[in-house]
């Protein structure tokens, strides 16, 4: 009963945070701010520890490969007359995202400490796009999840329009209207799967119990998964990321590309693929072709670009590619590399962000040509931006390595022909990461010191990137336990799969 | 048997405690730390190690393999298993050894050697790094793990190269570095992929004792399909990819001898002793794999040999001394790899091979570790003691640095291979082994090679130590302690190493495969000791002659300027550095990125703007209609209902 208590109040205490704050004068920002740091805070508390024991519980039972096997389960009927539900609840898959979004959520927080302009609002956005985020991971219910993934556009609109930087009106209205296109693929989708099942319902698991014909999902699946795709920006839908990535604020950043654009792949694998493994089947060979744009085009975008946060943006499109191939293969090694590989990459690049943001707010400029030099005067940061780098580069002993080399062993398992091709392509684009990471990491921390003055974190800031950076260590030398959990929520969808 | 695992454990973990150690808790403030947790630690490794070492050769185990301990790391699949291991055999134990030696004696050097640099418990950090990924890489069990440290022993060493991090030359060198040889990891990688695909194994025991005859059924690699037997072949050659740019091979070598930009300490240690010699040693490991495939040892040959007389070419004219070192590895590498290469001899289309190569090269890896490594801290010590890299600066340091110029005695005859100096023994075993697989054309280039070798190394010796010193610099020259006794405790092995370990070798230094197919050897070579021998003495005369001898003119000979067209194609390292530069930046980055950030930014960009456009028109012609004027929505009412019944009236 207390860990049901504590699991609703992961999406809970962010609204409430929002509602206590809201009184409070806007002048008194350092209480607004302290106020939600705490209630992240305590987010990240009840993740990590729900997380922690459901792993220890689960591996002393053996899986179910037929259905997902929820823990703290809630559920209440939400619209009658359309048989909508609320009905959340939540297994391995869940758990670490939910783990991963509130890590992300705590250290967007306290990298926006400084942030000038209103507050109030500002943070009490940061909760509602984290609570969005949330609610996309542990709903079951696929109405409940399109309304916890639209809430999420809508928040990552304003937050663009409000607080950006630069052309912010024009990215945030790129991405907001990009998202909605694809929301709007998705229910056409959606309301096909409830039509269809005749069981007025949208709960995921009993739609899961249904073998949809063929002729719903010759449609559906394409529009279904091309439609969580785009916020996970596969070509041709990634346009809106790199502007929209640029003209974000530093922690909003941090949670578009660290955790919204994972919920897109995670949407595709947990609805497209578990619902309508026939059609996935049948059109992911070729889906797959679009992935040459994601990981080997978009690498070299980014070495010609001279902005770190596009480089970073490019740079995350070219690895959520990768995700997406790790789906494609459609092998079970495949799908737990996509999964590892949403952790890492959700991870490294909100540590790119926040040292990018770090930099920022003390040379304000993000242009690599104007820097060199700062690895002499902030150390902290510099080494934090290496490691990413590393991460990203997949360098062994960094997560990266284990997401990437499970992925491309993974996809290697599956013969069609342009599955191999994609595949064998994105290992030898690996020199590529290597060529973007180290040259916009070499131009601005080395050579001749270009900014004297500036300082090194402070306390807040190192605590944000050691929050970052240990996880990244920890998945990247001791992956066994948790790619062998996250194989149990894989299980039914891999099952679903060969049936 | 648990000391020798309770051994295992702190040879390896030692320099990665003394890594975490300094990367914690030295700082720049209490700097001289650093370096005492690095010398104390590695000395213990390297002692450890020592005692396996002489556990295993006196126990009876040699040369049986024995996997010490082995941590399942990750499962992929159900059959396809990561470990971490220990691997204790002849050549990863003779690995463990000189990496933990040379290890110790480079930490040690460096605490005087870097004593003035800011950045000092920095440069202990990766150094202890790159020793524990350089055993880590040698103990591997299996290619997974090989991997794993093989791209950590490359990120120390791109570390280390850019050590001096606000110099641009070393910051884009050691990009260069890490980037070239990940260019040939990516085929090392895809290697992996393919073979963990085929015979869906990462073990270097199941990989050497592959029978192909059970490998039916092809693979699909998209555009082709070939047969499994064909795919293994492609796999070894992808693997040996991986080798080739960590061992520098011709034409990816360009990143060695650039890669002198960073600290003399960490040249010697990695850019010569031990990182590259990592291709090397990844063909010997998995040797018995390799020896299925003819094309891929004679590949290895044919590379092997070009590198060798091609680096040692450019050696003779070079005047920065690291990069005269740098070249003469690059040489000896190619000898190390030729001699793997010349192993397979092919006698009417049946393919045998001849263990002798093996050997040699693995016992070339020994003794070239030791005078190398030494030869690099001699030039570390010159350079200190002159400030500069160039020959033009030096001259005349014979007495001023006496330690240092017996110990390049000792250093230059042994890579001359002049007896009873260890590289003698090594490099007469290839020679041996080019001419009884009857490679004649490999034997007579290498017999030249060898002659070069001899002259250039001279040459370097002559115009460092003898005549007069040619710049003012010299004048108050004072050899360091800190920096001889090193020196002097690597110029033990290469005096000695040779004969030593010769008696090791033949008893365990073979392929250590049973189902090798021996070549039956028909010529002994016995003169070739002596031919070998008459030749060096002859480059030593020659080199004596020109930069030595009373009256030599050595300004003019150090003169560069006025030479024929294709002494400077040579001086220029026959252009491959611009080469390379107009490649990367004029094709790869203005070319193809290019090209593609045109396609994302215009044709892409383009197609959304025509969209929106679209869109804002058909909006804005369909605001046309809501006009707000009353008569005009009348008007449409009519007309659509007169429509409507003329529609209803037809008899569809």
């Amino acid at each position: 009963m207390l860990d049901l208590i504590l699991f609703n109040s992961i999406w809970v205490l962010p609204f409430l945070t929002v509602l206590f704050t809201l009184p409070i004068h806007s002048s008194k920002t350092s209480t607004i701010k302290g106020i939600h740091l705490v209630s992240a805070a305590f987010v990240l508390a009840i993740s990590l520890y729900l997380t922690i024991k459901v792993y220890l519980t689960a591996t002393l039972t053996t899986p179910d490969a037929s259905t997902f096997s929820l823990h703290f389960v809630t559920q209440h009927l939400w619209w009658k007359s359309i048989g909508a539900s609320f009905f959340i609840g939540a297994d391995a898959l869940s758990l670490v995202m939910v783990l991963l979004t509130a890590i992300v959520v705590f250290t967007g927080i306290l990298v926006s400490w400084s942030m000038q302009g209103n507050t109030k609002i500002f943070f009490a956005l940061i909760q509602i796009l984290g609570a969005s985020v949330y609610g996309v991971f542990i709903s079951f219910d696929l109405f409940l999840l399109f309304v916890f993934y639209e809430m999420e556009a809508l928040c990552m609109y304003l937050m663009i329009g409000g607080f950006g930087s630069g052309r912010k009106d024009y990215g945030g209205k790129k991405l907001s209207l990009t998202l909605a296109l694809g929301s709007s693929m998705v229910l056409a989708a959606l309301i096909g799967i409830y039509l269809e099942s005749g069981l007025n319902t949208w709960n995921l698991l009993e739609l899961g119990q249904v073998t949809f014909p063929m002729s719903l999902q010759i449609w559906a699946f394409p529009l279904l998964f091309m439609g969580f795709a785009v916020s996970g920006s596969l070509f041709p839908f990634h346009f809106w990321s790199p502007d929209g990535h640029s003209a974000a604020p530093t922690a909003v950043s941090m949670l578009a590309a660290g955790v919204m654009m994972k919920m897109g792949p995670y949407a595709c694998l947990r609805v497209a693929i578990y619902l309508m493994p026939e059609a996935a089947k049948m059109y992911l060979p070729y889906i797959v072709f679009l992935l040459i744009f994601n990981v080997i085009l978009s690498g070299f975008i980014a070495i010609r670009h001279k902005d770190l946060k596009y480089i970073t943006a490019y740079s995350s499109i070219s690895h959520l590619g990768l995700i997406f191939l790790g789906i494609a293969a459609m092998t079970f090694l495949g799908f737990r590399g996509a999964v590892l590989q949403m952790l890492s990459h959700g991870l490294l690049t909100a540590l790119f962000f926040a040292t990018i943001g770090m930099v920022y707010s003390r040379t304000h400029t993000r242009d690599i040509t104007q820097m060199s030099g700062l690895m002499k005067q902030i150390p902290f940061i510099g080494v934090a931006f290496v490691i990413a780098g590393f991460a990203c580069l997949g360098l062994p002993g960094l997560s990266g390595f284990i997401a990437e080399a499970s992925i491309f062993i993974g996809a290697f398992q599956n013969d069609s022909s342009w599955i191999r091709i994609v595949s064998i392509f994105a290992i030898l684009s690996i020199t590529i990461t290597a060529i973007y990471v180290l040259r916009s990491a070499n131009r601005f921390l080395s050579g001749p010191l270009s900014h004297p003055s500036i300082i090194d974190a402070n306390f807040k800031e190192k605590l944000s990137i050691i929050l970052l950076v240990i996880p990244l260590f920890f998945l990247g030398l001791f992956p066994s336990g948790i790619s062998e959990w996250i194989d149990s929520s894989l299980l039914p969808i891999y099952t679903h799969l060969m049936r | 048997m648990n000391n020798i695992i309770l051994m295992s454990y702190l040879s390896l973990f030692l320099p990665f405690l003394a890594f975490l150690i300094n990367a914690l808790l030295f700082h720049s403030s209490r700097k001289k730390h650093a370096a005492y947790v690095s010398i104390v630690l590695s000395g213990f490794g390297f002692l450890s190690a020592l005692y396996i070492a002489v556990f295993y050769f006196q126990s009876g185990i040699a040369p049986g393999k024995l996997i010490l301990w082995e941590h399942l790391f990750l499962k992929f699949t159900d059959s396809l298993h990561a470990h971490f291991a220990f691997l204790l055999d002849p050549l990863s134990i003779m690995m463990v050894v000189v990496v933990s030696f040379i290890s110790f004696v480079v930490n040690l050097y460096s605490l005087t050697y870097m004593k003035d640099d800011p950045s000092f418990s920095r440069f202990f950090t990766f150094l202890s790094l790159f020793s524990f990924s350089m055993l880590g890489l040698v103990v591997a069990s299996n290619l997974f793990q090989m991997f794993f440290f093989w791209e950590l022993v490359g990120i120390s060493s791109y570390l280390l190269i850019g050590f001096w991090y606000q110099k641009p030359s070393a910051v884009k060198a050691s990009k260069q570095a890490f980037v070239l040889t990940r260019f040939a990891d990516s085929f090392f990688l895809l290697g992996i992929v393919l073979i963990s695909y085929i015979a869906s194994t990462f073990s270097f025991e199941t990989l050497n004792s592959l029978s192909l005859s059970h490998f039916s059924g092809s693979i699909n690699l998209g555009f082709i399909s070939i047969s499994k037997l064909q795919g293994l072949f492609l796999s070894s050659i992808l693997i040996f990819i991986g080798g080739w740019g960590k061992s520098a091979m011709f034409p990816m070598h360009i990143w060695l001898p650039n890669a002198m930009e960073g600290p003399t300490p960490v040249s010697s240690i990695i850019h010569s002793a031990t990182m590259v010699v990592a291709g090397v040693y990844l063909v010997a490991r998995l040797f018995p794999f390799f020896a299925l495939f003819p094309s891929t040892l004679h590949l290895i040959m044919v590379l092997g040999i070009i590198t060798a007389v091609f680096a040692a070419v450019i050696a003779i004219t070079q005047k920065d001394i690291k990069r005269i070192l740098a070249f003469s590895t690059l040489s000896q590498l190619g000898y190390m790899l030729f001699a793997l290469g010349v192993t397979s001899v092919v006698l009417q289309n049946e393919s045998f091979i001849h263990p002798l190569g093996y050997s040699a090269s693995i016992f070339h890896i020994f003794t070239h570790a030791f005078f190398k490594c030494m030869l690099f801290l001699i030039a570390g010590s010159l350079i200190h003691a002159v400030h500069s890299n160039s020959l033009e600066a030096m001259g005349g340091l014979k007495n001023k640095m006496p330690w240092t110029y017996a110990a390049a005695i000792i250093g230059v005859l042994a890579i001359s291979g002049l007896p009873p100096f260890s590289g003698f023994f090594s490099k007469d075993e290839i020679l041996i082994a080019a001419f009884q697989s009857e490679h004649f054309i490999v034997f007579a280039l290498a017999l030249v090679t060898s002659a070069l070798t001899a002259f250039y190394m001279f040459r370097f010796f002559f115009l460092a130590f003898h005549g007069k010193p040619r710049s003012n610099s010299t004048a108050n020259v004072k050899e360091s302690f800190g920096l001889s006794f090193p020196i002097l405790l690597l110029a033990i092995p290469s005096f000695l190493g040779g004969y030593a370990f010769k008696k090791l070798l033949f008893q365990y230094y073979g392929p250590g495969s049973n189902n090798l197919n021996v070549f039956e050897k028909s010529m002994q070579g016995d003169w070739i000791p002596f031919a070998s021998s008459f030749i060096v003495l002859v480059s030593i005369f020659l080199a004596w002659y020109f930069y030595a001898r009373p009256y030599a003119k050595i300004q003019k000979s150090l003169d560069s300027s006025n030479r024929p067209r294709f002494y400077k194609w040579i001086y220029h390292q026959f252009y491959f550095d611009e080469i390379y530069d107009a490649l990367v930046q004029q094709f790869l980055f203005k070319g193809i990125a290019q090209t593609i950030r045109f396609f994302e930014d215009y044709i892409i960009g383009g197609l959304l703007k025509l969209f929106l456009f679209v869109i804002q028109k058909l909006g804005s012609l369909v605001r046309e209609l809501q006009s707000g004027w009353t008569p005009f929505y009348l008007g449409l009412m009519i007309f659509g209902v007169l429509m409507w019944s003329l529609i209803a009236k037809l008899p569809i």
